[in-house]
């Protein structure tokens, strides 16, 4: 507050010249220009399908079937495999874009991590298959460096690459299916939520009521009745990162803060009920998750495994 | 109420001296440090397998293989603590016998190109696989560590947590430095007749 007070006070009349304001954008346009080839990195496009084709070689039935393909096999064994065309990966490597692409996705199960992605650079004429660390005991580097001799680079020489796609897909579940990975359902619950509700429920059971003793004692028992609401909502939407649940468990501790007959505030003091009951807000179904499409399920790790290779 | 409120303000205070902040970060980086020694490791193992194919090429390069051989063994004898970490000196020696050998083995496989019967053996180019292979996991956790320390350095020098870094006296850790500095930035020497 009293910076900008300061500065007002500084350049008084200034401030009001039009100049000045045009000088301070171009300043900072111009250093922004300046710094920006530097940082220079192709972005990492958004997830959005399993195959994902910037280069406009597949048609679009090539990709629906191939996508079919993957998200049948991602709904009967849980793994997560993503294919991605770009046509160049310049001015980086196709090692070091692959791995920047996959970390970011974090494609795989959140609790088991099995990811892969498979990328095409067309005009680099060069293939990548980035190996999760949980996939790399089902397909080493040696393996993945068949699969792309073998499946990938004759049919890509040949210019069909919807054939070379498909051969390595079907290679590459070859391989994972001969891995114990865990059963898709086993994880789903958590893999979907993408936190612990029992961590919330304990933490909520403890912490309303003493939020909400504090809240009221300070500020009163409306306003704070409010203030609970709202801490306890706020907590919620940084756990879960969902506005719906953020709100449902903020008006449950606005409820409970206003209706509950004891605070604990006067049982400290003296009052001898326990008055904390239980606290059941905020979990009515999750129906809110899983729609049609395709996110990735946040746990993949990519230490550098995998191949490339070139045609 | 008050009572409350004091337990609040303690909390609220060590929590933000980053007293956790600074142990967690130490743990991250002491474990994406073993995992840079943990590539490696595996790296020098690749090493004797890759010698003894090679030697089945009579006529190769006895040079650059000797190189190899020394600069695994250079690499391998030195050893390696959770201290070496807050040593500058000691890591700095590390590094550089590591990037000896990493570009003793480059310098082996671009020699390699030359020898048809090497790059026509099975055995040789699966070996070349796995080594690229962990050039890539090196890379990859060479560039966790130097994030893992960022994050470490960043809060030993920032206010106010520095001054817990002072009162406990937390140095920050040394990151990787190039050694060919003036190698790299030489631009490459481009062959077009290789292929």
């Amino acid at each position: 507050m009293r910076f900008p007070a300061l500065l007002f006070i500084l350049m008084g009349r200034h401030l009001r010249d039009r100049r000045l304001w045009r000088w301070l954008v171009g300043a900072i346009w111009g250093g922004w220009l300046l710094v920006a080839p530097v940082l220079a990195q192709l972005p990492v496009p958004a997830l959005s399908a399993h195959v994902m084709d910037t280069t406009a070689t597949l048609k679009p039935e090539q990709i629906a079937q191939l996508e079919a393909k993957l998200t049948a096999f991602e709904q009967s064994k849980g793994t997560q495999m993503v294919f991605l065309l770009v046509p160049t990966t310049e001015p980086e490597d196709i090692a070091s874009y692959a791995n920047r692409v996959a970390n970011t996705w974090k494609i795989g199960r959140r609790q088991v991590g099995d990811g892969l992605l498979l990328i095409v650079a067309k005009d680099d004429r060069k293939v990548r298959i980035e190996v999760a660390k949980t996939l790399e005991g089902a397909i080493p580097d040696l393996a993945a460096k068949r699969i792309i001799d073998q499946a990938i680079t004759p049919r890509f020489k040949a210019g069909d690459f919807s054939g070379g796609l498909d051969g390595a897909a079907d290679q590459l579940m070859a391989r994972v299916t001969g891995e114990g990975l865990p059963e898709p359902a086993a994880v789903a619950s958590g893999y979907s939520a993408g936190f612990d509700w029992t961590d919330l429920a304990i933490f909520a059971f403890f912490a309303i009521p003493v939020i909400g003793a504090v809240a009221r004692s300070m500020l009163g028992s409306k306003l704070g009745a409010l203030a609970t609401g709202g801490v306890v909502g706020g907590v919620a939407l940084l756990v879960t990162s969902s506005l719906l649940i953020a709100g449902l468990a903020g008006i449950a501790a606005l409820v409970y803060a206003l209706f509950s007959s004891f605070s604990l505030g006067q049982a400290l003091k003296g009052g001898r009920g326990s008055g904390l009951g239980g606290w059941h807000g905020g979990s009515g179904g999750s129906g809110g998750f899983g729609g049609g499409g395709f996110s990735s399920g946040g746990g993949g790790d990519f230490g550098g495994g995998g191949a490339s290779g070139d045609w | 109420m008050t009572r409350w409120f004091y337990i609040l303000v303690a909390a609220l205070t060590l929590s933000g001296c980053g007293y956790n902040d600074f142990q967690r970060l130490d743990e991250q980086t002491k474990s994406a440090w073993s995992e840079v020694l943990n590539q490696y490791q595996r790296r020098a193992d690749l090493v004797p397998n890759i010698v003894a194919t090679v030697k089945g090429e009579a006529t190769f390069e006895q040079e650059t293989l000797t190189k190899v051989i020394e600069a695994r063994a250079k690499a391998t004898s030195i050893q390696v603590t959770p201290e070496t970490l807050n040593n500058p000196e000691a890591f700095q020696k590390f590094q550089a016998a590591q990037g000896e050998l990493g570009s003793a083995l480059s310098r082996l496989m671009a020699v390699s190109e030359q020898y048809p019967n090497l790059k026509a053996n099975e055995g040789f180019r699966d070996l070349r696989v796995q080594l690229e292979g962990t050039e890539n996991r090196v890379t990859v956790a060479r560039n966790r560590y130097i994030q893992a320390v960022q994050a470490y350095n960043v809060l030993a020098r920032s206010f106010p947590s520095n001054l817990t870094a002072m009162v406990f006296s937390y140095q920050p850790k040394p990151v990787f430095a190039v050694q060919n500095e003036a190698a790299i930035s030489t631009p490459p020497v481009v062959d077009f007749n290789k292929k």
